[in-house]
């Protein structure tokens, strides 16, 4: 009797630490998120209004959301394809070809994930300066001057320029991950397949591909989740939205709002919407791809 | 015939590949080492064109960076945090997720899912709530103490940063700790060996690898963090990356780019290292974790 009494005493004396802090920082501020969503609360004056959904009606006639909203889509589906794309056909050139040097590229691909944002951030303004950039240096060098861009400072063009940024930040990490699935693939199916005439393309598209579709499934799902954050510091460590809100995306004009502006109430509204946007089109995404799962 | 024409397309082949593999290499190699060339480059240096080797090694860019720029500050905060953090995550995280895993109390479906749930929420949304959260603490130790002591204040930031942390490290440690033989515990305990002696001695260390995959992604994590730093940090005591996105604001304007650069290896020269001496375990824990945010 007296150990059950201990056991449980041991059980609740593990777990209360992690509770109460999780609790403290995560539920709290999360359902403070959607609280206060419903108020009309400026940071200068103490107040607090229940106004309900008012700022939710603001919000839809909000001209600079729906650029933010513009723009994070934009991202998301430009990030998304040529990153995923490009970090497939890696994956497969890494496991299923014999690479010199294999090794050494899989350790390279994967650096750009273990730097902070903030350092990508000053890498690719160096590399997008338009007078000493490397980009636009080369291109001058290379004879191809009209190319030259202001990269940084074109509204046009600025949120391209962020996306090669977010690309070359996600393509090591995503490789890496779909080389684990591939390589879980048995080498005798390509083997067969091989001896019955398929080409490496038809290999690629119709066994590695369908093979680890769930796993694609998977990272995609999280991959639009992420890129909605990313999109954040990015945007936040590089152009700070700009120029003339080119830039702005979802999470980057919440925290402008909330932070720099002290709109809480108004921020925090934002929040709510681009949280449910976010899963909504996460499940949509996970419906849309739905396959019978192939086995090997 | 047919034959030779198979030939020189695997060939052809051959060298798109590696042509791709290179150029994608050249891409990440040119624009980081570029940066290690630049921060020994003295500042008249770039004026002209960015792929000049530098002259000589201009070391002093580092030592402004380290005096002028305070860099030697931040970065000792951020010593401080990164290493607090992990300790607190560990001390706390450890426990829940073995007795999440291994024993059976009511309660415990409803916590693991709580952790679970915990993986969706990103900490964008909820720093700024966490801010108020701790200015509205600290109007209550004004009155008391005479001062706010929540914001500004590494200690508050490292316990965030665990606290953020936890869902991802406990639904990894637990879920190893799930895959050790039963056996273990029971001997222990059959020995004489308490609940805390057999959690301590025998199974934490058994956890070891997952411990390391825990600690090597929550160290990138926390020492490149900047939006919580950021937020919670507004006055001058600041972390690394923090410190450098204000010098490469005030660079802008005042040109003087070695600094920057010199701060920028300051930042990035850390984590560089740990991945080039870990970089196996690093991969191989990413298809054992799965996932993160």
């Amino acid at each position: 009797m007296k150990n059950e009494k201990g056991k449980k005493f041991f059980i609740l004396a593990c777990l209360s630490p992690a509770v109460i802090l999780f609790t403290i920082f995560m539920i709290i501020p999360t359902f403070n998120v959607f609280k206060m969503s419903l108020y009309k609360w400026g940071g200068y004056s103490p107040d607090k209004d229940f106004v309900g959904l008012e700022n939710f009606k603001i919000l839809m006639t909000d001209m600079k959301f729906f650029r933010s909203f513009q723009n994070t889509v934009l991202l998301i589906v430009i990030v998304t394809v040529i990153t995923m794309g490009f970090s497939l056909i890696f994956a497969a050139i890494l496991t299923r070809e014999k690479i010199i040097g294999e090794n050494f590229f899989r350790i390279i691909f994967y650096i750009p994930n273990i730097l902070s944002v903030v350092v990508i951030a000053a890498i690719f303004s160096a590399i997008y300066d338009p007078t000493n950039g490397l980009l636009n240096s080369t291109l001058g060098f290379i004879r191809l001057e009209n190319l030259q861009r202001m990269w940084l400072g074109d509204q046009k063009i600025v949120i391209f320029s962020m996306a090669g940024a977010m690309i070359w930040q996600a393509i090591g990490y995503y490789m890496v991950m779909y080389m684990a699935s591939m390589a879980s693939i048995p080498e005798s199916i390509y083997e067969s397949a091989s001896l019955e005439g398929a080409s490496k393309f038809n290999q690629f598209f119709t066994m590695t591909i369908p093979l680890i579709w769930e796993n694609i499934r998977t990272t995609l799902t999280f991959f639009i989740i992420s890129s909605i954050n990313l999109s954040f510091l990015f945007v936040q460590a590089m152009t700070n939205g700009g120029p003339d809100g080119a830039t702005e995306v979802f999470l980057s004009y919440m925290y402008k709002q909330a932070y720099t502006n002290s709109s809480y109430g108004y921020g925090m509204a934002i929040g709510v919407v681009v949280f449910i946007f976010s899963f909504a089109l996460s499940a949509i995404v996970n419906l849309a791809t739905k396959r019978e799962p192939l086995e090997y | 015939m047919k034959d030779d024409n198979n030939k020189s397309f695997d060939k052809l082949f051959k060298i798109f590949i590696y042509v791709a593999l290179i150029t994608l290499a050249i891409s990440i190699i040119v624009p980081v080492a570029w940066v290690f060339l630049a921060s020994i480059k003295e500042n008249s240096e770039f004026y002209g064109s960015p792929w000049t080797l530098p002259a000589g090694f201009y070391f002093q860019n580092f030592i402004d960076a380290f005096k002028k720029a305070n860099m030697g500050q931040y970065f000792l905060n951020s010593v401080i945090v990164t290493a607090t953090a992990l300790v607190i995550l560990l001390v706390v995280a450890l426990p829940a997720a073995y007795v999440l895993a291994r024993y059976q109390f009511r309660g415990r479906k409803f916590f693991n899912t709580m952790f679970m749930a915990g993986l969706f929420v990103n900490v964008n949304y909820i720093v700024v709530p966490i801010f108020l959260m701790l200015l509205d603490a600290d109007k209550i130790f004004k009155s008391i103490v005479g001062k706010g002591v929540l914001l500004n204040n590494l200690f508050v930031l490292a316990l965030i940063y665990a606290a953020t942390a936890l869902p991802f490290t406990i639904y990894l440690l637990s879920g190893y700790f799930v895959t050790l033989p039963k056996s273990y515990e029971e001997a222990a305990l059959v020995d004489g060996s308490g609940y805390f002696g057999t959690m301590v001695k025998i199974m934490i260390p058994m956890a070891r690898p997952s411990i390391i995959t825990v600690i090597l992604f929550n160290f990138l994590a926390f020492w490149n963090e900047y939006i919580i730093a950021l937020t919670l940090l507004p006055g001058d005591s600041k972390t690394l990356p923090v410190g450098l996105m204000t010098l490469m604001k005030a660079q802008k304007g005042a040109a003087q780019y070695g600094q920057m650069y010199a701060g920028l290896v300051i930042v990035m020269l850390p984590t560089l290292i740990l991945y080039i001496a870990v970089q196996k375990k690093l991969t191989q824990g990413m298809s054992l974790g799965g996932l993160k945010g």
